[in-house]
């Protein structure tokens, strides 16, 4: 058993500040407390300090695990880059901090625009990425442009009382189906994609092109019902019982 | 900011595709991952090599394949260190234990996965050099419709869908076929229907593909897109055997149901492109 007067754990305890007040009397249970003082460090090491939000390194464990589920699941997944336009003027026209608070704020933003599953995560500086894991392609667009327009339609209030109004440029790449890749290559893909809105003019989405993968429910519904020719003999000689042939071509002369 | 930085390589090349594809490369495609795709591939070229044919399979899935796995077979030198300039080609080209040959890509080629035009013209010079050594060359391809894999496949003359009657495996190969008649202008592709409960369920699979396809894909006016069905390979449990044993079922249980079948695939592949095409 761990004796815990012999653990150094001032360091631990400065880290932690104002959130080691919280942790429970070590006298109580030694478990408990070593217990909470991991998981509040655990918390301290995957946040962003400034905004609250994931920081890069959780960012990465989850990219990392995403595309396994992806490459096992077919299920796909939704990268977005995003960074705050002409952020350089912000903070030179009105200091540091307002720099901070926008930050802050757009963290806000992003928040209130996804779904509690999603990942919004500050990538360094002014760069934020979000996870949509199960987006489908036709969303990615809508998602993306949603954030784009909350962020364009919000006000930052300054500690001065000034206000600002804020654009955002989005680069978004899927990450490849039923494919083993890297979480590299998925950034890369989706940072050429944020280039390219900014390099068209900012304030605006792009998102990867995907191949015309779309099979439309029409087309679903015949590649597995009865077409002229009648229920698929692969679908009655895959229920294993001949009988189900019959009255499947029943139906059909009822339709 | 991000303007600062170096602007990242964007491909502005990125539908090319050679105008004319190669003769007798062969691309195995699936659209859907877990299908078979390499274990039909090995098992084809192995099948291939018993009839006399000399054959090569290419790992075109840059380095995320699991041909290297499905015939345990790590070799020091890949198709990555040709690129590199470190060997060449023949250095790099392992006789697989089924007497074919195999050329696999190495894990740093998915820094490669970029197709950048250069990545593409060593790609068609290395498989141009190969095709006179061989009567035969199998573009084992990555799963999806990435742009890899449709890069590989343009390279082929001939294109070999394997699908199994699962409804994900199919609706995906039915989107494959749907992008190469598109992206491609392909006219003529060729099933093969993996894990078949019985006997004629995969020409039933190749008719009902084809049906729908005759209904929403119209490839040119008067032009018909034609999927030929190559055979079924039956649900057998030695395959599963041979996959855990890492052996190849041709080699291992070459009287298995599922050998027989691939085995009748090989020649029926000899039959229309090999010997067609001397």
């Amino acid at each position: 058993m761990v004796d815990i007067h012999q653990l150094r754990l001032d360091d631990a305890r400065a880290l932690l500040g104002h959130g080691a007040l919280s942790l429970p009397n070590p006298g109580d249970s030694a478990t408990d407390y070593l217990q909470a003082v991991l998981d509040k460090l655990s918390e301290l090491s995957l946040k962003d300090p400034l905004t609250g939000l994931s920081n890069r390194r959780y960012f990465q464990n989850i990219l990392s695990r995403e595309i396994e589920v992806v490459a096992r699941s077919g299920e796909p997944a939704l990268l977005l880059m995003l960074d705050i336009d002409h952020f350089k003027k912000i903070n030179d026209t009105h200091g540091h901090p307002a720099g901070d608070a926008v930050l802050q704020a757009l963290a806000k933003t992003l928040t209130a625009c996804v779904r509690p599953m999603d990942t919004v995560a500050r990538y360094g500086g002014e760069e934020f990425v979000i996870i949509l894991p199960s987006c489908q392609g036709y969303y990615g667009h809508q998602v993306a442009e949603r954030i784009r327009e909350s962020v364009n339609n919000a006000t930052v209030t300054l500690a001065s009382s000034e206000t600002l109004q804020l654009t955002v440029s989005i680069g978004g790449a899927y990450a490849p189906r039923w494919v083993r890749s890297t979480a590299e290559l998925w950034v890369d893909r989706a940072d050429i994609e944020l280039y390219r809105a900014k390099t068209e003019g900012r304030n605006r989405v792009c998102i990867e092109p995907q191949p015309m993968l779309a099979v439309s429910a029409e087309e679903k519904s015949l590649l597995f019902g009865p077409l002229s020719l009648g229920e698929p003999a692969w679908i009655e000689s895959l229920a294993g019982d001949g009988s189900v042939g019959s009255s499947g071509s029943a139906m059909n002369r009822m339709n | 900011m991000i303007d600062l930085r170096t602007p990242p390589t964007v491909d502005t090349d990125a539908s090319s595709v050679p105008l004319k594809p190669l003769g007798k490369v062969l691309a195995v495609t699936s659209g859907k991952g877990g299908v078979g795709k390499t274990f039909v591939s090995a098992n084809l070229a192995a099948a291939l090599a018993k009839r006399g044919q000399k054959v090569l399979v290419l790992d075109a899935d840059l380095g995320l394949a699991n041909l290297d796995v499905v015939l345990n077979l790590y070799p020091k030198i890949t198709l990555h260190d040709v690129f590199t300039g470190k060997a060449t080609i023949e250095e790099a080209i392992v006789k697989a234990p089924g007497g074919f040959s195999v050329l696999l890509a190495g894990s740093g080629m998915v820094e490669y996965s970029r197709l950048t035009p250069n990545v593409r013209n060593d790609f068609l010079k290395i498989i141009s050099g190969l095709l006179p050594h061989y009567d035969m060359v199998l573009l084992d391809t990555g799963a999806g419709i990435s742009d890899v894999v449709l890069f590989a496949v343009s390279l082929a003359s001939e294109i070999l869908v394997v699908a199994t009657p699962e409804p994900t495996s199919l609706t995906d190969a039915y989107a494959t076929i749907k992008v190469l008649v598109g992206e491609q202008k392909r006219r003529i592709i060729r099933i093969v229907v993996n894990q078949t409960a019985r006997m004629g369920d995969g020409r039933a699979i190749t008719a009902q593909l084809q049906q729908v396809l005759d209904r929403f894909v119209v490839a040119a006016p008067g032009e018909k897109v034609r999927l030929v069905h190559m055979g079924d390979i039956p649900a057998d449990p030695s395959v599963r055997q041979a996959v855990m044993r890492r052996q190849l079922l041709i080699q291992s249980m070459p009287g298995c149901p599922a050998a027989l079948a691939i085995s009748q695939l090989a020649g029926k592949l000899a039959e229309t492109l090999i010997n067609r095409s001397a």
